[in-house]
């Protein structure tokens, strides 16, 4: 499989991170290389494997459904860059 | 032209717990804007979410009451996209191994039956809210409702109409509230639709192109909604347009749905598993283990109402059309002891139509299953007749006492003694010879007239079938 600095551009944007030209053609470079490894990756057999989510071979620990939070709104939204009536307040959403 | 509408549906139920589905936070609503918002809940870097063993719970009652097949290993992924009320950059949701699996659940449309496929149905994190108009320019985030545990349940597209859609929307509503995993409160958004709308020339195997329509809370503007985006659809087509895939909202105020989101660029969410989040496993045990605490299904419930007490279709599905209606009837039932058929009409009858008038659940309803019981106890042995036990029953919702305080209290004891009753139907007959003439000419309508008048001049006291026995020999004689 092979990239476009196209798909790395929408990539980019899809994840909202600013790329220049030159970036973009040096990003590309560095994702190819990486697919490059997994196509290497690909050719091994692994019939018979099951597929693994998470690299350790673990499962997930669950909780009590207990509230153990309390309210900490202050201290919270004393490193905010802006609220209002305890509300975080971003640039305007429009829909 | 003929058309078919084609709909698919996806709900999300908000799970009935105490604190959020990956951290320790209340999810009461209506709190103080962020109060219920910790440092996971606003994503602050570092933290590590970990998962609700109760709304894991809940998804496999859903999953057995559905007959959907468990999970043995489930996996969370990151749904990523930007959105000031999603502070994460991501929602934590299921993607390509979700918890419960395929099922169905069988809707009645009318007389028919109809069995809709179940897809999937996965947990997920909700997002928060945005408020807008707080300050010029400016959007407020409250993230108290950020990491609520929500189910989010799939249908195939099996639908074909809009009665198909709310009936089917009606009865997950009341099926999640019976299993005791979601509270179905609407108006608060514990339970909303989104609805896959699609339609093709009939005949046609291929599906048209979808619209979805986003975040319908009631069940009329589902219907209203649904009927007019259908229609919307198929002028388009047959005015040479074409659908483009989109998502629309529902306006409740000119009854249009309107799109959304533009389509310049596609929804990519570049699912990936969540590092932070080990796979989910379901043993064997803990599926039979939740399945022995589960309630008897309303289906099952149904069924037994019609082998058990010889009940009608209807009148079963009518009881178990929601638990607490079914809880109402059982009760009632077991305290009176007697006839199940007499039971279920006065339940479905006087009852629901006394609530119905006031706007009160089953739950609240002043007559009690305890007291109806008593009152149905009275006509069973012929204390009172059927006529007068509706008086009495409008004197138990007033709050007059018990059915046999009423009886006492009013003197409303129905009359058997054929004596007192002989003695009534002869003053009757003395004081209309007019009708006596027209029965002996053979007007049968004349005896019904005279029964009535015996009846009144008892003040609905005597028994009517003695009544009409003593009547019918009178006359003869």
């Amino acid at each position: 499989m092979s990239l476009s600095t196209t798909d790395v551009k929408r990539i980019a944007h899809l994840a909202r991170i600013a790329v220049s030209e030159a970036e973009a053609e040096q990003t590309l470079q560095k994702l190819s290389g990486i697919l490059g490894l997994i196509e290497q990756m690909q050719a091994v057999d692994t019939t018979g494997i099951a597929p693994m989510s998470h690299s350790q071979d673990v499962t997930q620990r669950l909780r009590e459904d207990v509230v153990t939070e309390s309210n900490q709104r202050e201290l919270l939204q004393s490193i905010a860059p802006a609220v209002e009536n305890g509300l975080y307040l971003v640039p305007k959403v429009i829909e | 032209m003929e058309w078919e509408v084609v709909i698919g549906l996806e709900t999300h139920t908000q799970l009935n717990t105490k604190s959020k589905i990956f951290s320790g936070s209340s999810i009461a609503f209506g709190s103080e804007p962020n109060t219920q918002a910790n440092v996971v809940d606003i994503a602050l870097p570092g933290v590590l979410p970990v998962l609700n063993k109760e709304a894991v719970r809940c998804a496999i009652r859903f999953g057995l009451a559905v007959d959907a097949e468990i999970a043995p290993l489930s996996v969370f992924a990151r749904k990523n996209y930007f959105y000031p009320d999603l502070p994460k950059g991501y929602q934590i949701s299921q993607y390509e191994l979700p918890v419960v699996g395929k099922g169905s659940l069988t809707i009645q449309v009318g007389e028919q039956e109809k069995t809709i496929r179940i897809t999937r149905a996965h947990l997920e994190e909700d997002a928060g809210k945005s408020v807008h108009g707080a300050s010029p320019g400016q959007s407020g985030i409250d993230l108290n409702r950020a990491g609520t545990p929500l189910l989010e349940i799939v249908t195939e597209p099996d639908m074909r109409s809009a009665a198909e859609a709310v009936a089917y929307a009606r009865k997950l509503h009341e099926l999640v509230q019976w299993i005791n995993i979601c509270d179905g409160n609407m108006q608060e958004g514990s339970f909303r639709c989104d609805v896959n709308v699609s339609v093709r020339r009939k005949g046609d195997e291929k599906l048209g192109t979808r619209r979805e329509i986003k975040n319908l809370n009631s069940f009329r503007f589902m219907q209203q909604a649904i009927e007019y985006e259908t229609r919307w659809q198929i002028e388009t087509l047959e005015d040479g347009g074409k659908i483009e895939q989109a998502t629309v909202l529902f306006n409740p105020d000119t009854g249009e749905t309107r799109a959304m989101r533009s389509k310049e660029e596609a929804n990519d969410y570049r699912y990936f598993p969540d590092p932070d989040l080990l796979p989910l496993a379901i043993s064997a045990e803990d599926i039979e283990s939740i399945r022995s605490e589960m309630p008897e299904l309303p289906t099952a419930m149904k069924l037994r109402f019609e082998q058990a007490y010889g009940l009608s279709a209807y009148d079963a599905a009518a009881l178990t059309a929601s638990r607490n209606v079914a809880n109402y009837f059982t009760t009632t039932l077991e305290a009176f002891g007697g006839e199940a058929k007499l039971a279920a009409n006065w339940v479905m009858g006087g009852v629901s139509a006394k609530l119905n008038e006031e706007d009160k659940d089953i739950a609240n309803s002043p007559v009690s299953p305890e007291l109806l019981a008593g009152l149905l106890k009275r006509i069973a042995d012929n204390t009172i007749s059927s006529k007068i036990a509706k008086e009495v029953f409008e004197a138990m919702w007033s709050g007059e006492g018990s059915a046999d305080e009423i009886i006492d209290k009013q003197g409303l004891k129905q009359v058997t003694d054929s004596g007192a009753i002989e003695a009534i139907v002869d003053e009757v007959l003395a004081a209309n010879p007019a009708m006596v003439e027209e029965f002996k000419a053979g007007k049968e309508k004349a005896f019904n007239a005279l029964v009535g008048q015996t009846m009144k001049a008892s003040k609905g006291k005597a028994n009517p079938a003695q009544v009409n026995e003593i009547l019918k020999r009178k006359l003869a004689g």
